[in-house]
């Protein structure tokens, strides 16, 4: 299993993300430069958090431009793992390959704090090693992190069960008191519709072991190190 | 010829705009009573190289599509310049 890892100008979670796949989960590791179009034979692309090229215009606007997404556009085309997380979120609204997009957060402010997930869908690739249901917690730290998508195109994402992620208080109630942000539906993730496209903004590279306060969030690496033989990649 | 486009983009009506919401606060704390609604967004502006003010349109219209606006949250508009001409 090897994860490939982009780096934006602008990017900060990457090294956070590679520890994570190299030292915690043990899978192969591959920094992506973004001028460059090879993604190298990886089986997952891994688009961190940061603020690629300064988030000019808007955020992620720019950066889908960069020579690897079109590699990585015709990577999911093919069925390929595209994991964006926070900043990697914004890039594929921008990218147009998950629908909607990300807008200012409704408190004005940038919010780094925990909050708590509810994980709703367990059968795909990224949270398989999550329960039924099961409420996880995971901190975010955005400043336009508020899912914003047309009523027509919110109600299809509903329909098809392609919300994976919503914010919720500890005992996993969907409450407006626990969206931290804004988002509509109290959305913090959601998947393509073919479900190898996933884009989320809470950080699990930032707690995925104890010491940083929670380990939930290496339950999404180890799902996507599990079923990289099960992916197929025509 | 050269063209200069001021290009306007705003948030759409259906997104929540809560700078927009801030400033009004503002502005009423500041005495003006009168102000219904305020929404922020952004000016830009391009100077470019074009055959006709027509050329300039389009291909100022396909810029705004696929890089300056979001159609999914914004609205644009602009105007266009040419030698103290204004097109609109």
């Amino acid at each position: 299993m090897k994860f490939g890892v982009v780096v934006f100008p602008g990017t900060w979670s990457d090294r956070d993300c590679g520890w994570v796949v190299d030292q915690v989960v043990g899978a192969q590791l591959q920094y992506l430069w973004h001028k460059d179009a090879d993604l190298k034979g990886c089986d997952c692309v891994i688009l961190p958090g940061g603020f690629a090229y300064g988030d000019y215009l808007r955020t992620g606007a720019i950066a889908r431009f960069a020579p690897v997404m079109e590699s990585i556009g015709e990577f999911a085309d093919r069925g390929g793992l595209v994991w964006g997380i926070c900043n990697g979120f914004q890039i594929l609204c921008e990218a147009g390959l998950l629908p909607g997009a990300l807008i200012r957060n409704s408190s004005l402010e940038f919010r780094c704090e925990w909050t708590h997930l509810m994980v709703e869908r367990k059968d795909l690739p990224f949270t398989s090693a999550c329960s039924e249901r099961e409420v996880i917690r995971m901190p975010i730290s955005h400043g336009e992190g508020s899912y914003f998508a047309e009523p027509a195109v919110l109600s299809r994402l509903e329909q098809n069960g392609q919300v994976v992620f919503r914010y919720c208080d500890p005992g996993g109630r969907v409450l407006p008191s626990a969206n931290p942000n804004g988002s509509l539906h109290n959305i913090a993730g959601i998947i393509n519709k073919r479900g190898n496209v996933l884009g989320m903004m809470p950080h699990p590279e930032r707690c995925s072991e104890p010491e940083l306060g929670g380990a939930d969030g290496v339950k999404l690496f180890r799902s996507v190190a599990g079923n990289a033989m099960k992916v197929l990649v025509s | 010829m050269k063209a200069t486009a001021r290009v306007i983009v705003t948030p759409k009506p259906v997104v929540n705009d809560p700078q927009g919401l801030t400033v009004k606060q503002g502005l009423m704390t500041l005495g003006f009573r009168e102000v219904e609604d305020v929404r922020v967004g952004k000016y830009i502006e391009v100077s470019l190289e074009a055959e006709t003010m027509h050329e300039a349109r389009e291909r100022v219209e396909a810029m705004c599509r696929q890089l300056l606006a979001n159609h999914v949250i914004e609205d644009f508009h602009f105007e266009l310049d040419h030698e103290g001409g204004k097109h609109r």
